[in-house]
């Protein structure tokens, strides 16, 4: 005998993990969105350090030689 | 075993919430003003943000009111269920219980603030957890109840906003975001209060001191008046600021003429004259409130627009060859 339990609490409950799962996902995409947003910023940080190391050549080698 | 007892017997006695119960819980009425004043807040801050950041900001401060709004309803329910206005929420319509909407307020409430920290740093989050610690523990736990200036202070809390938007953007506090959270704050009392003095609520059944019932219509409207008085200089003051302009003192200054006019009104005559004519002048004032708070933080994003221009004050002197 197969059971089939129908009810409207289904339909709702239906709706209702759908929502979540949605909501996981677009909280998943806003992270990723959040990182490659800030990972593309540091780009800023690299052209700073790199200026710095130009300006700065003597300290790096010191410190390489000793 | 029939069929109605396999379909229904396990469902009995337990609400099951819908996706839309939960959103109800947000009040989605009162984030619409949260996300606009915090989009503002955040546009006229004289440091560009990113769109997608400036995205993210504004969704971290609008799930953080709505937090706040289910943290209200998880402790108000005994009073929401008394009260004709509130009677149809999701935990006095029995639609959730007021453990899912604790739940949902707590983790909300984390959520937005940790995304917060980490899309625009520490001050920003900072302020929007004071703001709901503010909003769901002193004004909905311990102040609404316990005096009539309850609409004052719960004000404050949905005056921050704009203050969260501009510290996402600058990283910082500064006069021109302490004066948008000023203009939101002095304009919430005489906007609520107006309202009060026409509409016949219960709050008094359920409890809750309101300014109309414990110290008469005379006195609130007194309130209204003082109230109004003290939001002029804040509102025309932000206009001599780095993100005010002749747009917006333009606009601030007609509406706030209007204002001060309506509730100049409402203190000069007394409550048979409001019978007699169906309480006109309580609603036109609080009819004037409602585009008050709107226009003048959109004068704001327009000056705000201007800004690659010039700023307003530039192209009105190029165009008027001053």
């Amino acid at each position: 005998m197969t059971m089939q339990v129908e009810h409207e609490l289904h339909h709702r409950r239906k709706g209702r993990n759908f929502g979540v799962g949605l909501l996981l996902v677009a909280f998943v995409g806003l992270i990723f969105g959040l990182t490659v947003v800030k990972t593309l910023n540091l780009g800023d940080i690299v052209d700073l350090e790199r200026a710095d190391r130009a300006f700065q050549p003597a300290e790096t080698g010191t410190g390489a030689d000793q | 075993m029939t069929d109605a007892s396999m379909t229904d017997a396990p469902f009995a006695g337990r609400p099951e919430a819908g996706i839309g119960d939960y959103f109800a819980l947000l009040k989605p009425r009162v984030m619409t003003l949260v996300v606009f004043t915090a989009l503002v807040g955040l546009v006229v801050a004289p440091v560009p943000v990113h769109p997608f950041l400036g995205f993210v900001v504004v969704l971290c401060i609008a799930v953080g009111g709505g937090a706040s709004g289910a943290l209200n309803m998880w402790w108000d329910a005994d009073i929401d269920a008394i009260m004709r206005r509130t009677r149809n929420r999701p935990i006095p319509s029995g639609k959730t219980t007021p453990g899912d909407a604790l739940a949902l307020g707590l983790a909300l409430s984390g959520f937005s603030v940790v995304v917060l920290f980490l899309a625009a740093g520490p001050l920003a989050a900072g302020l929007l957890a004071f703001t709901i610690f503010f909003y769901a523990v002193i004004y909905t736990m311990w102040l609404k109840r316990s005096t009539p200036q309850n609409i004052v202070i719960g004000g404050a809390a949905g005056a921050f906003p704009p203050m969260i938007g501009w510290a996402a953007a600058t990283g910082d506090i500064a006069i021109e975001s302490v004066l948008m959270f000023a203009l939101t704050f002095m304009w919430t009392p005489p906007h609520f209060w107006a309202l009060a003095l026409f509409v016949k609520s219960d709050y008094g059944d359920a409890g809750v001191p309101m300014l109309t019932e414990t110290h008469g219509r005379r006195s609130t409207r007194r309130h209204i008046l003082a109230y109004t008085v003290l939001l002029v200089p804040v509102a025309l003051g932000l206009g001599f600021t780095s993100i005010g302009g002749p747009i917006y003192l333009a606009v601030a200054a007609v509406l706030n003429l209007q204002f001060l006019a309506g509730a100049w009104q409402l203190f000069r005559r007394d409550e048979t004259a409001a019978e007699a004519d169906g309480y006109a002048a309580e609603k036109k004032v609080f009819k004037i409130s409602l585009g008050y708070l709107f226009l003048h933080f959109g004068a704001l994003l327009i000056e705000a627009a201007l800004r690659p221009w010039g700023g307003s004050w530039q192209i009105l002197s190029a165009l008027f060859g001053a």
